[in-house]
């Protein structure tokens, strides 16, 4: 296979990695280099690694976001498959070390670091601390809450980027980012709860996860509009 | 009293926990800022409110 580095064509072997340097200069080349340098030096954590913190991990390794802490306690289970971002192989595979790996395969380049811990009002300081973007993806409305008010009540250099409502096939073009306080983004139609008979679907699911990785990289390069 | 951006009156004292049950929200299940400040969950049922205050109220449902 041949690809175009810095105006030369070079030989890439199929399924081959290129060098860290060659990827990183085709990113600059599609990214532009400012938004590149920004993505780079950019720290994100991810808290839920299900149908939205799976894919919007995934979304951000292959940005080339420089650092991402992903947080789960859970294992990846056959239910899991019709909307979050594991395969077969890792079924039964703590859902950190299950993501870690694709994201190994995407960009191996970044640094990806693992909690396998489940997250309460105890640990949130010590987890989410060293981080200036935080991403609330759980799946319990009780957990989400506790996150988002223990995060931003602790922490004063913290932005939360949050979920709520993407159960369903309703329409797409409710889902929204809002913004209600100072420092926490909301992302959802905020009222389509997960519940029998309306259950959480890949497509708006990732619609959601795309709101809020688009809100984290708005927030990266310094646009804090939503 | 402002909530949400819209004003809300309060005939009689109430503290942060009565008023949201009284809007039917579940108090597990909300983050609430009160004049710019973040209210954490055990401190819902200590905080008096005044008709001065202003509240934003942000509920979380299921799904992730």
């Amino acid at each position: 296979m041949q690809v175009a580095v810095n105006g030369k064509i070079k030989d890439l072997g199929k399924g081959v990695m290129p060098a860290a340097e060659e990827l990183e200069n085709m990113m600059m080349a599609r990214h532009t280099p400012t938004v590149h340098q920004k993505l780079k030096q950019g720290r994100v954590a991810i808290a839920g690694l299900g149908g939205l913190g799976s894919n919007i991990a995934v979304m951000l390794a292959r940005i080339g976001v420089g650092q991402l802490l992903l947080v789960d306690f859970d294992i990846v289970e056959p239910s899991n498959l019709n909307r979050q971002s594991y395969y077969i192989r890792h079924l039964g595979m703590p859902k950190t070390l299950a993501l870690k790996e694709q994201l190994a395969e995407i960009n191996p380049f970044i640094r990806v670091e693992t909690q396998t811990i489940r997250v309460d009002a105890e640990n949130v300081v010590k987890l989410f601390g060293g981080y200036s973007i935080l991403c609330e993806a759980f799946d319990k409305p009780e957990v989400k809450a506790m996150l988002v008010s223990t995060a931003l009540a602790n922490l004063p250099h913290i932005t939360v980027v949050a979920a709520s409502g993407m159960a369903g096939f309703s329409s797409s073009n409710r889902i929204t980012t809002t913004r209600p306080m100072k420092r926490l983004y909301m992302c959802g139609d905020l009222a389509t709860a997960a519940e029998p008979g309306m259950g959480l679907l890949a497509p708006r699911v990732q619609i959601c996860a795309g709101h809020q990785a688009n809100m984290i990289l708005r927030l990266l390069v310094g646009q804090a509009e939503c | 009293m402002q909530c949400n951006g819209k004003t809300v009156l309060l005939p009689v004292p109430r503290t942060l926990q009565e008023f949201l049950l009284e809007q039917q929200y579940d108090c597990q299940a909300v983050a609430v800022e009160r004049n710019g400040e973040i209210v954490v969950r055990a401190e819902y049922e200590s905080t008096q409110l005044t008709d001065v205050d202003c509240l934003e109220i942000v509920r979380f449902v299921g799904g992730g």
